[in-house]
């Protein structure tokens, strides 16, 4: 008993950070219909950053400066490596694709070119070695501070996205980009802010993770993007609280799964529950059903 | 892009050949008598998961290699290594040594860590007739049935049964967990080598819990063996699996002390990272730096004479010991030819290496000491070293 209950909690910190990931791809598919690959790697390019950035700053002589400094520059700079990877990969294909009848592959694949690029330049950059993270924190704190911050991050996200005017422009522009623009919504720098969003959280749940879990590596954001990806989807892609939703899932389903005889199928099972849900809601747990409109 | 480069460099290289030998029937007129020089390829993870296994092999190599030249080389002629990075995965293993033996007509192959890279390394120079030494894979399987391939380590069968001994018959722990990567070949084959043998002399296996090898998060796992309330856990993953492990475990209020491991833990990132919460923890292992005997310090200082004072790991002493080994056995060798060669290191006895005596038995195995090593003060230190015989299965 005790052991499923401190696996169920294990699984909601577990979760909550997948969930932190799932927000990038939830929201980029929102907007823009395009499934962002490059987004594991984003984690990635955070995680380095974060580590570089607490080390600079003291590591554990001043866990609290150390800790908040390297989550900010991290989120800083992945923030900045979003809006590059958007302008440089996505953005000309969306201004040259128009009205072309595959502008949906393109950015596809151009996108999973830019996440094996990034991966490439990352192990070209810090080689290919496991870094640890110093521990700032015991580990049983920071998943507490994990929790919480993924919590307020929903919260902050969901009314950033429903009461401020941005939140507006971006949901304008979910639904029909080309009627937003003509109403004046400066389209492009809406889906900026997007993936600058998207890609700091990605920073702060790398950095959370990685103070939790310690290595970071250049294909780290393998195994956790392809998880969020999963959350994502199960929760209903484009969708905020569902991206939670889903996180929460996959990490309780993956815990639990450790306690059984089977937890070499963790994956397995995970997968499976992908396709169960998708089974019996094709749109994901709280995916409104008609809303693309394409 | 990587493909249209390769073509290219292949072309040219056949060029070259065609100038410099005239006609090549595939590499067999390779390492003519009246060559320059030794070429010995070397295929390593370089980069990828386990760059750390491959950068210490590569320094261990190098400076067996000027060991060897420094005296002429075998038969007079300089050993040159040509190294490949494999970037951590078997089916660029295969790739490489197939590239190794085909394009540079490589006289004997040395390679790699990972069983799993040296197994379909060790298929494809076997298949080519090429001798293949493989500095540290234990896996049993990786010379199994193959005249060509050896090694210059002890097989998993005897470490995990080494092991098992050790933890029952010195350190007298009786209830045993066991926590290895089900989908790792070489975490999975040790503990099922030591569950036997520790069951053999009276032990229990309390809880035996399976991950990925890609997992981080390892509360669950460590807090339901915590249930069972062993009295050692072993743990014979890699190094860098164990740093988390050992994190995670310690905020769980298991201590380093209750940890026995095989040789994946012998990286240095293992005591930099997680060294506090490893403390007292055994592993068996090939080397340590304070291994009491003369070959080995000798080997420790000029290690440390080369690479800035940084200690060797064990990785690194047993490339060294493989390199000079092969250099042994091509200056033995009866004829000058990759079969010459084997021959000559089937019949190696009695080589003093840096990881203790070695003889290569007859299943191309090398039969030498098991040394347990502990973690102290965040550094390897040389425990006992068990055996240089097999224990009977």
């Amino acid at each position: 008993m005790m052991e499923i209950l401190s696996a169920l909690i294990t699984g909601i910190a577990q979760g909550s950070m997948i969930a932190l990931i799932a927000l990038g791809y939830t929201m980029v598919y929102g907007i823009l219909k395009l499934i962002n690959f490059a987004h594991s790697e984003v984690f990635m390019m955070g995680a380095f950053i974060g580590l570089f950035a607490i080390t600079a700053l003291g590591g554990t002589q001043a866990p609290l400066l150390a800790g908040v400094g390297g989550t900010l520059c991290a989120m800083a700079f992945a923030g900045v490596l979003g809006v590059v990877v958007e302008r440089v990969a996505y953005a000309p294909l969306r201004g040259r694709g128009r009205g072309l009848s595959n502008t949906r592959i393109t950015p596809l694949v151009t996108a999973l070119g830019m996440s094996v690029l990034l991966q490439n330049l990352a192990q070209l950059l810090f080689t290919a070695r496991y870094r640890n993270y110093p521990q700032l924190l015991p580990i049983e704190h920071t998943r507490k501070v994990i929790f919480v911050t993924a919590v307020l991050v929903m919260i902050g996200l969901e009314l950033f996205v429903k009461r401020t005017w941005m939140g507006k422009a971006m949901r304008a522009i979910s639904m029909n980009a080309e009627a937003a623009r003509l109403m004046g919504v400066k389209t492009s720098r809406v889906i900026a802010i997007t993936f600058v969003t998207g890609s700091m959280l990605a920073a702060l749940g790398a950095v959370l993770f990685c103070l939790d879990q310690s290595p970071v590596y250049p294909t780290a954001g393998v195994v956790i993007g392809t998880r969020a990806f999963v959350a994502a989807v199960i929760g209903g892609i484009g969708n905020i609280t569902g991206a939670m939703l889903g996180g929460l899932l996959i990490g309780v389903i993956g815990e639990l799964t450790k306690l059984t005889p089977y937890s070499g199928l963790q994956d397995v099972l995970v997968f499976a529950a992908l396709i169960a849900v998708l089974l019996v809601r094709p749109t994901g747990l709280l995916g409104k059903p008609g809303t693309e409109k394409v | 892009m990587q493909m249209v480069a390769s073509v290219i460099a292949l072309g040219a290289l056949q060029i070259g050949c065609g100038k410099k030998e005239g006609a090549d029937a595939g590499g067999a007129n390779r390492n003519a008598a009246n060559a320059a020089e030794w070429k010995v390829g070397a295929y390593l993870s370089l980069s990828g998961d386990d760059t750390a296994f491959g950068t210490d092999s590569k320094e261990g190599i190098e400076l067996a290699v000027d060991e060897i030249n420094k005296g002429g080389g075998p038969k007079g002629k300089p050993l040159k290594v040509l190294y490949e990075d494999d970037k951590s995965k078997p089916e660029e293993a295969t790739n490489k040594v197939l590239q190794l033996i085909d394009r540079d007509g490589v006289i004997a192959v040395i390679g790699e860590v990972a069983s799993a890279r040296s197994r379909a390394g060790g298929i494809v120079a076997n298949k080519k007739k090429v001798p293949m030494i493989t500095p540290s894979s234990t896996h049993p399987d990786v010379t199994k049935d193959r005249p060509f391939v050896f090694r210059a380590c002890f097989t998993d069968d005897v470490q995990g049964r080494m092991g098992a001994r050790f933890v029952v018959t010195d350190l007298g722990k009786k209830k045993i967990a066991l926590l290895f990567a089900s989908d790792d070949l070489y975490s999975s084959g040790l503990a099922t080598e030591f569950r036997e043998e520790a069951k053999k002399l009276g032990a229990e296996i309390v809880i035996e819990k399976k991950f990925l090898k890609k997992e981080t998060n390892f509360t669950t796992y460590i807090n339901e063996i915590k249930a069972a309330s062993p009295e050692i856990i072993y743990a014979p993953i890699y190094y860098n699996a164990m740093a988390p492990i050992a994190r995670q475990a310690k905020a769980a209020g298991v201590p380093g002390s209750m940890f026995m491991g095989g040789d994946g833990w012998d990286a240095l990132e293992l005591v930099r990272d997680a060294g506090e919460e490893m403390e007292g923890a055994y592993f068996t292992s090939h080397f340590a730096p304070d291994v009491p005997w003369q070959n080995s310090q000798d080997f420790v200082a000029k290690y440390k004479a080369r690479y800035g004072g940084r200690n060797p790991s064990a990785i690194a002493a047993m490339a060294y010991d493989a390199t000079r080994l092969l250099g042994d056995a091509i200056g033995r060798a009866k004829t000058d030819t990759p079969e010459g060669v084997r021959d000559a290191i089937a019949e190696t006895k009695g080589f003093q290496g840096a990881t203790g005596t070695i003889n290569i038995d007859a299943e191309r195995n090398a039969d030498k000491p098991i040394v347990i090593v502990q973690i102290k003060d965040k550094q390897f230190h040389f425990h006992s070293a068990v055996g240089g015989q097999v224990p009977p299965k």
